[in-house]
């Protein structure tokens, strides 16, 4: 059974946002994602100060079984990139909600997030 | 879904179970880059069940042999002696891709890929019909490749008996223990035995191994660790419209005897006389990014297709096997997510026997 985070929201896309409460957000792929996508071997990241707007691919997450693009839930700019997946792509298959973090971004709110309770009912 | 005798076990394991032409296979039993390092740096098994041994039998058996395959059996003079080959059709193409053990002129083992069984079968009963031989598919047996520098080692120590009869096995050579066929050879890059075995002791077989510690692969090990050898897959490399001078296996084609017509020899001849257009190279990707199946590939001779593309865990970098014109060379051109990456044509193997040659 996949793990689901509830101090988190996810989008449709398997992707988790974590609201740090000062205006900025924490970024990943939720551990049902992970699972699917097998070993991951590179993680391509934006860098600081980079803009996407809402729905731009600005990550992609690389396993060993297909490439997956992370698209910007929101506009917005980023702050931090995880620069340890550069060497340690890994850490997004053993510590997909904690070291293994893909960006942190500014940005207004952000709508149509699910709760973690609804994204958990969409993976039974 | 078809099952191995081995399925339960694999549950028992915590394999990841997927559709592989129907039989239900572990894809890999937690990471597969951790089993790919497994085999390369200690011993991993594999079950591998789901392929086929057929056995020949009978006074024509060589002769049928002969005529059926484009590598010649007749190189095979000792008892256990392996030969790889190629089975192809009247066009050149390639029906299957094949391991052929010899007993003595009348007895042959010879082991076929699981995807393409049923049509080997029909095809290889359709060629025998002048001939005096049986064609006997041995489904009731199991198979259980174990590899990796220290697989003998493991295997000696797990199988009662196994070392007398196999201890002194040069590789490429098989021999029988009671009902255990103990061949060396494999599809890793590494040392190790396939070993054949009644269905009906292959659960306990593996279990044997778990206890001296050989671990489990699945099959996404088996492919990243196939493809750092070199080693060809059948579908990718070449298929039924693909012949082996054009997938880099001319080594197995054996045309010095002249008056041995195998199958698909007329037209090997004419390919050759007209001229070879197209071979599979290694690719090596220096950038970011995974090479995949089919992508385009541009080279200072023109455009071919990846056939079997990967990340290789040994290198750390992204490999492939590709069919290019023929001579292509230096960098290429690889579209990979509507970009262009460059990447280096080297000749296979990238990995052997756990050193990167490339």
């Amino acid at each position: 059974m996949s793990e689901v985070r509830d101090d988190r929201q996810y989008t449709q896309t398997h992707e988790w946002i974590l609201d740090n409460g000062d205006g900025t957000y924490t970024m990943g792929i939720s551990d049902h994602a992970q699972a699917l996508l097998g070993d991951m071997v590179f993680v391509e990241l934006p860098s600081e100060g980079d803009e996407a707007s809402q729905e731009d691919e600005f990550c992609v997450v690389e396993s060993v079984k297909a490439a997956s693009g992370v698209y910007a839930p929101t506009d917005l700019e980023v702050i931090e990139a995880n620069e340890a997946l550069d060497d340690k792509p890994e850490l997004v298959n053993s510590s997909c909600y904690d070291d293994g973090w893909l960006v942190k971004f500014k940005a207004q709110a952000i709508d149509g997030l699910i709760s973690a309770e609804d994204y958990a009912d969409t993976l039974d | 879904m078809k099952h191995t005798p081995l399925y339960q076990a694999h549950i028992d394991s915590g394999g990841k179970m997927v559709d592989f032409g129907g039989w239900e296979m572990p894809l890999n039993y937690g990471s597969q880059i951790e089993e790919h390092h497994q085999v390369r740096n200690d011993v991993g098994m594999f079950d591998v069940s789901h392929m086929t041994a057929v056995d020949f039998k009978g006074v024509d058996a060589k002769k049928f042999l002969q005529t059926l395959i484009a590598n010649d059996v007749d190189k095979l003079k000792t008892q256990g002696k392996a030969l790889y080959s190629c089975m192809l059709n009247e066009a050149g193409g390639v029906v299957d891709d094949l391991i052929v053990y010899y007993q003595d002129d009348e007895n042959y083992r010879m082991v076929i890929n699981a995807g393409t069984t049923e049509k080997d079968i029909a095809w290889i009963n359709a060629q025998a019909e002048d001939f005096d031989v049986s064609v006997e598919p041995k489904l009731d047996l199991a198979m259980i490749a174990v590899q990796g520098p220290n697989a003998r080692e493991k295997v000696f120590a797990a199988i009662p008996g196994i070392e007398d009869v196999a201890g002194e096995l040069k590789p490429f050579n098989a021999a029988s223990l009671g009902g255990l066929f103990i061949a060396r050879t494999g599809y890793t890059g590494e040392d190790g035995f396939e070993i054949m075995l009644p269905e009906k002791s292959a659960e306990f077989t593996w279990k044997m191994l778990l206890e001296v510690g050989v671990k489990p692969c699945g099959l996404g090990a088996r492919d990243t660790l196939r493809l750092e050898a070199g080693m060809s897959l059948y579908g990718s490399e070449m298929n039924d419209e693909v012949s082996p001078l054009e997938a880099a296996l001319t080594w197995t084609v054996d045309l010095s005897n002249e008056g041995r017509r195998f199958i698909g020899r007329d037209a090997l001849e004419a390919l050759k006389t007209q001229g070879v257009e197209k071979t599979i190279v290694g690719l090596v990707l220096e950038s970011k990014g995974v090479i995949r199946d089919h992508q385009k590939v541009t080279t200072n001779l023109g455009v071919g297709e990846v056939t079997s593309g990967t990340f290789s865990p040994s290198m750390g970098k992204a490999i492939a096997l590709a069919s290019v014109p023929k001579g292509s060379e230096g960098m290429c051109e690889i579209e990979m997510r509507n970009k262009q990456v460059s990447a280096k044509i080297v000749k296979p193997p990238f990995v052997r026997n756990g050193k990167v040659l490339v």
